[in-house]
């Protein structure tokens, strides 16, 4: 019971200091999950962002679904997302009722243009940690650099980069297997 | 019943947008046309506040509409029926995982999937960083934010200090830098 709420208020957290949308919750999530609570590593975050972006919803909801699951089953996967959106209803609700020209204020506006920069530094320094994580060898690298390339020149949907990368990864396998039945 | 069919068209936003909390907009936006319950310029203005308040932007959207439809009942139903089918999804899709977790194919995809996943980060970080410093007519390349940005990055990465930091506390005083110089 306690694990549960434990898992509820982190992800309440989570929410609550996610500024900018998804990718901006990842390193929150490492320092929250990764870090403070070893509910998963580097790579499964990076796994399941992969996941998260080729299955319907909102990434930070999927990836926040994935973890609960895998550290308390079913219930810890809907606790989790229970948690990550609780902040939203609360705070969009409470800014509904009271200032409908929010977005609009002086003092909000540069208070976002500088959370604009550091989530820019925040979400480069996620990159580098997930880079170890993920860029182990020659292949790995060119497949970041191919993503990353094409998904910069081409407007494709992430959808087609996941289920490529997913692609090959299954072709090695019959690479391999054939090499090895021709020995 | 209006929660009912405020829970159905959020489901539905929920299935079927691909690819994070922005892809919900163009479902949005056809509610707006079939139901008539905001207006188009009143969605952009709630988008606006999504993106300057804590947490993921299609679920913060989703808690918005939902409160400007029927109140906080409304935004309460709203945000449940767009979770719903990603916690339906990633619990079945996180089940099928474990169970073939030390299969070689799905070893093989993961290796691949997994530096994908890192430079789709990677891209979309850049787009953020286009949309924080590309220089805006009338006003000039955005130098202040470049500072911040380089001073960010060797206090979060090289000053032992303050490396351990919350990513949080630096989110803070960025809010503050940018009210101070007016960003």
């Amino acid at each position: 019971m306690n694990q549960l709420l434990d898992m509820y208020l982190t992800f309440a957290k989570v929410g609550a200091m996610t500024f900018g949308g998804g990718y901006a919750m990842l390193p929150i999530l490492q320092r929250e999950v990764v870090e403070n609570k070893h509910w998963a590593t580097e790579e499964e975050i990076a796994d399941y962002f992969a996941i998260g972006q080729c299955t319907p919803g909102v990434i930070a909801v999927n990836t926040a679904t994935f973890i609960g699951k895998k550290y308390a089953g079913n219930i810890g996967g809907i606790i989790t997302t229970l948690g990550v959106v609780t902040p939203s209803i609360i705070i969009i609700t409470l800014l509904a009722g009271l200032i409908s020209n929010f977005a609009e204020l002086a003092v909000v506006k540069s208070a976002f243009a500088g959370i604009r920069v550091c989530v820019c530094v925040l979400i480069l320094n996620s990159v580098l940690k997930l880079w170890k994580s993920a860029v182990k060898d020659r292949l790995t690298l060119a497949v970041f650099i191919a993503v990353l390339l094409c998904s910069v020149l081409f407007d494709w949907s992430p959808v087609v980069f996941v289920l490529a990368a997913g692609l090959l990864g299954v072709g090695l396998v019959l690479v391999d297997a054939r090499k090895e039945g021709k020995q | 019943m209006i929660l009912i069919r405020l829970f159905y068209e959020f489901f539905k936003t929920g299935l079927f947008a691909i690819g994070g909390g922005l892809a919900t907009l163009p479902f949005l936006s056809a509610l707006a046309d079939k139901t008539g319950w905001y207006t188009q310029s009143q969605l952009m203005d709630m988008l606006a506040v999504s993106e300057s308040t804590p947490g993921p932007i299609g679920v913060n959207t989703a808690t918005y509409v939902g409160f400007t439809v029927a109140g906080l009942p409304g935004a309460i139903v709203a945000t449940l029926g767009l979770v719903c089918p990603s916690i339906i999804i990633i619990l079945i899709v996180a089940t099928i995982l474990n169970s073939f977790r030390h299969n070689k194919y799905v070893e093989s995809v993961f290796r691949c999937l997994r530096p994908a996943s890192v430079a789709l980060i990677a891209a979309a970080g850049l787009s953020v960083v286009l949309e924080t410093f590309t220089p805006v007519p009338g006003v000039g390349f955005n130098w202040i934010g470049l500072v911040l940005a380089v001073v960010l990055f060797v206090l979060t990465n090289y000053v032992p200090k303050t490396k351990k930091f919350h990513p949080i506390i630096w989110i803070a005083l960025s809010a503050v830098v940018g009210i101070l110089v007016g960003m």
